[in-house]
C-alpha cells in the first residue's frame, strides 16, 4: 500500500490550526513546511513573524522564530541574517504587515538583496482586525472601513508588490501565486521552493505573493471566495514569475 | 590593532572624541552588528563603524529608518550575538515600540542615546531631556530599560562596555544615554579590555532547532494568567538588577549640610562647584546616579534622613529632580537649579544657584 498523505515534519506535533474555515493560511504554512522538509533546512532555519493573522506561525512550525512588531519582520530578518549568514531566514506575513506598515522595510530589504526568503499572504484585507480596508483591498471592494466600496478619491488604488519587489535590483526571484485550484497549490509550491533556492544559492532576495482567501471577512463560502481569486483577484494581480535570475 | 581592537598599555591614554570611544569600545566588547540611521550630534558613531565592521568582516547596516535599525538589532540579539544601535533623542523617540518589545521578549539591545534638544526636531545643542524617555519609556506596558549615563569619555568606553555586559547577563535591553556634550569632546582615555566575562546564551539563542525542539521569541501570551506572570516575572528580574547593579558616585557627603545632585556631563560641573562652594565655607557635597535606572533610591532616602538637602542640577525643566524628592520622600528639602538646553551650566553659575538657594533657605541660620 503507497501512503499519499502525511504531515511534514517542519511542523509542530499535534499542532492545531487556529484559522478560520476556509482560510488559505494553513495550505501556504503547509508548503512552506513541505519545501523546508524537501530542502532538508528546518534544523538550520530562523523565521521571523510580525502582526496579523501571520503572527501565530510559531505555534504550527517547528522552526526557530523570534517576533518583531508590525511590520518590522524583515528588519528583524535582516538583523538574524546578517548576524548568522549560514543560517537560512524566512518571513512570513500578511499584506497589511509587508505592503502597507512595513512597505519601507520590504523595499529596503529587497534594495539591499539581503539573502532571505519572504511571503506575502495578500487576501485584499486586515483579516485579525475583522475586515478593514488593507493596501491590496481591490477597486469597489466594500470593507468595514470602506462601506461603500474602494474608491479612487477617497482610497485611492491597491500596491502590486510583487512587480514592484521584481524592479529591485537586489530582488533574485518575485511571483505571485494562488492557492485556489490544484494546480495553482502546485505552481505556488514550486515558486516557494524556488524563493528559498536564491537564498541557498546567495543570489538575493526571494519573494512570493500568495492570493489567499479569507472567506469569513468576504462574507463568502470557501468555494466562492477561491472563485474570487480566479476571477477578479487575478485580473488584477496577475499570477507569474515577475523575476528570477536563477533560472528554472 | 589586532582583531579590530586598539591594543594599549594600561597606562597609556590616547585623545579621542566620545562618539569615537563608544564605537571603538563597541567592537572591543565582541559587538558583532551594527545597524544605523544618521542624526546629529551621534552620527561619527556609525561613521566609524560603517568602516570597522566591514574590515572585521562583522555586520553592518545603513538602515532605511531608525525603527529598521532597532529591529534590526532585535533579530541579532535573538541569535545570541552582541549588537547594538546608536541615535539622538527625537529619533530615540522613533525606537521606543522596539524598546517595550524588547524587554518583554528580553532581548539584550543595547542603544546608545547621545541626547539633543526637543520637544519635536529641538536642535543639536547639548541636553538632558531625554531622561524620562529613557527612564520611563515611550512604549507601551509595564516594562523596564537599564539606562547608565557617563560623565566623560573615559566612562563612554567603560559603561559601553557595562552595557553590552548587562544586556546579556539580564537578558534586558540597556540605554547609554550620553549626549551632544560627550559625544563631541575629546579627552585622553584608556580602552583597556573587555572587563567581564562572556554570557553563556545558549538556554535560548535562536540557531536553527537542531537536535531540540523549536525556540520561539514572542511578547503575547494569550492566556490572561500566563500574560501577568510575564509582567510580574519581568519586574521581579528588575528588583534583582536593582540589588545587583544600583550604581552611584558621591563626594564630601559625610559633613554636607547641602548635596549638589547632577547626572550625565553635568556630573563634571557640580564636582568644580562643591570645590568653590567649600572655600566659601558651605558644605556642599556631591551625588552622582551612574544608573538612572535603577535608580540609587535607597542612599538618597539615607542621606536624606540624615537632614542632609539636594539641589539637583540638570540640562531639562527638572525631571531627574522628581526622582529625587520621591526618593528623599519630605525627609528634607530639594531644589532645583536647571537650564532647558544648550550651553551647560558653568561653576560660576552654579555656585551662584546655590547661593541662592542657601540664602532662601537658611537664612535664619546663616
Amino acid at each position: 500500500m503507497q501512503q499519499v498523505f502525511s504531515i511534514p515534519k517542519s511542523f509542530k506535533e499535534n499542532f492545531k490550526y487556529t484559522f478560520c474555515p476556509g482560510c488559505d493560511h494553513g495550505v501556504a504554512i503547509r508548503l512552506v513546511a513541505e519545501v523546508l522538509d524537501e530542502l532538508n533546512l528546518t534544523e538550520k532555519t530562523i523565521s521571523s513573524t510580525s502582526i496579523g493573522c501571520s503572527v501565530f506561525l510559531y505555534d504550527f512550525l517547528n522552526v526557530d522564530c523570534v517576533e518583531a512588531p508590525h511590520g518590522r519582520a524583515l528588519a528583524s530578518a535582516t538583523g538574524v541574517k546578517r548576524a548568522q549568514p549560514d543560517k537560512v531566514v524566512f518571513t512570513y506575513s500578511g499584506d497589511g504587515d509587508f505592503a502597507s506598515i512595513g512597505l519601507a522595510e520590504s523595499m529596503h530589504t529587497a534594495l539591499r538583496g539581503e539573502k532571505i526568503t519572504s511571503f506575502m499572504i495578500n487576501n485584499t484585507t486586515y483579516g485579525m482586525t475583522g475586515g478593514q480596508l488593507g493596501p491590496t483591498t481591490t477597486m469597489g471592494q466594500k470593507t468595514t472601513t470602506s462601506p461603500m466600496g474602494r474608491n479612487r478619491e477617497y482610497y485611492g488604488y491597491p500596491i502590486k508588490m510583487a512587480e514592484h519587489i521584481a524592479l529591485c535590483d537586489g530582488t533574485a526571484f518575485s511571483a505571485r501565486v494562488a492557492l485556489d485550484s490544484i494546480p495553482h497549490i502546485n505552481e505556488a509550491k514550486k515558486a516557494i521552493k524556488k524563493a528559498f533556492q536564491v537564498q541557498l544559492e546567495g543570489l538575493g532576495f526571494g519573494f512570493v505573493e500568495i492570493l489567499s482567501s479569507c472567506p469569513t471577512n468576504w462574507h463568502m463560502t470557501p468555494e466562492q471566495a477561491h472563485e474570487r481569486i480566479r476571477g477578479e483577484m487575478s485580473e488584477i494581480f496577475p499570477l507569474g514569475i515577475y523575476k528570477n535570475i536563477m533560472g528554472d | 590593532m589586532e582583531n579590530g581592537k586598539l591594543k594599549m598599555e594600561n597606562s597609556d591614554k590616547i585623545l579621542i572624541k566620545g562618539n569615537y570611544a563608544i564605537a571603538q569600545a563597541a567592537v572591543n566588547a565582541g559587538c558583532q552588528c551594527y545597524f544605523g540611521y544618521p542624526i546629529t550630534p551621534q552620527t561619527e558613531i556609525g561613521e566609524y563603524l560603517s568602516g570597522k565592521m566591514q574590515e572585521l568582516g562583522r555586520g553592518y547596516v545603513c538602515a532605511e529608518s531608525e525603527l529598521a535599525a532597532i529591529n534590526m538589532v532585535m533579530g541579532a540579539v535573538s541569535t545570541g550575538v552582541k549588537a547594538m544601535t546608536s541615535s539622538s533623542s527625537c529619533a530615540v523617540a522613533l525606537m521606543q515600540e522596539a524598546l517595550s518589545y524588547a524587554a518583554s521578549d528580553e532581548l539584550p539591545v543595547v542603544l546608545v542615546n547621545v541626547m539633543r534638544t526637543g520637544p519635536g526636531l529641538g536642535y543639536i545643542y547639548p541636553a538632558q531631556g531625554d531622561y524620562n524617555q529613557s527612564v520611563y519609556g515611550g512604549g507601551n506596558g509595564d516594562y523596564k530599560i537599564i539606562v547608565i549615563a557617563p560623565s566623560n569619555v573615559q566612562e563612554c568606553i567603560d559603561y559601553t562596555y557595562r552595557a553590552f555586559y548587562l544586556a546579556q547577563k539580564y537578558r534586558n535591553p540597556v540605554i547609554l544615554l550620553a549626549d551632544g556634550l560627550l559625544g563631541q569632546m575629546m579627552e585622553p582615555a584608556n580602552f583597556g579590555e573587555y572587563p567581564y566575562p562572556e554570557v553563556d546564551v545558549s538556554s535560548w539563542a535562536l540557531s536553527g532547532a537542531k537536535g531540540r525542539d523549536a525556540r520561539a521569541i514572542y511578547s503575547c501570551a494569550r492566556e490572561e494568567a500566563k500574560q501577568i506572570q510575564h509582567i510580574i516575572d519581568l519586574h521581579k528580574k528588575f528588583e534583582v538588577i536593582a540589588e545587583n547593579e544600583t550604581s552611584y558616585e558621591e563626594f564630601g557627603v559625610s559633613d554636607a549640610d547641602i548635596i549638589l545632585t547632577a547626572f550625565g556631563s553635568m556630573t563634571r560641573n557640580i564636582k568644580a562647584a562643591m570645590k568653590v562652594l567649600r572655600e566659601k565655607g558651605i558644605k556642599a557635597g556631591c551625588f552622582r546616579p551612574i544608573t538612572l535606572n535603577p535608580f540609587p533610591n535607597n542612599r538618597i532616602e539615607e542621606l536624606s534622613k540624615l537632614g542632609k538637602d539636594f539641589i539637583v542640577v540638570e540640562m531639562n525643566m527638572g525631571q531627574m529632580f522628581k526622582d529625587v524628592k520621591y526618593a528623599v520622600n519630605g525627609n528634607s528639602k530639594v531644589e532645583l537649579v536647571n537650564r532647558p538646553c544648550g550651553e551647560w551650566l558653568s561653576v560660576e553659575e552654579i555656585v551662584s544657584s546655590v547661593e541662592k538657594v542657601m540664602e532662601k533657605n537658611y537664612a535664619a541660620s546663616i
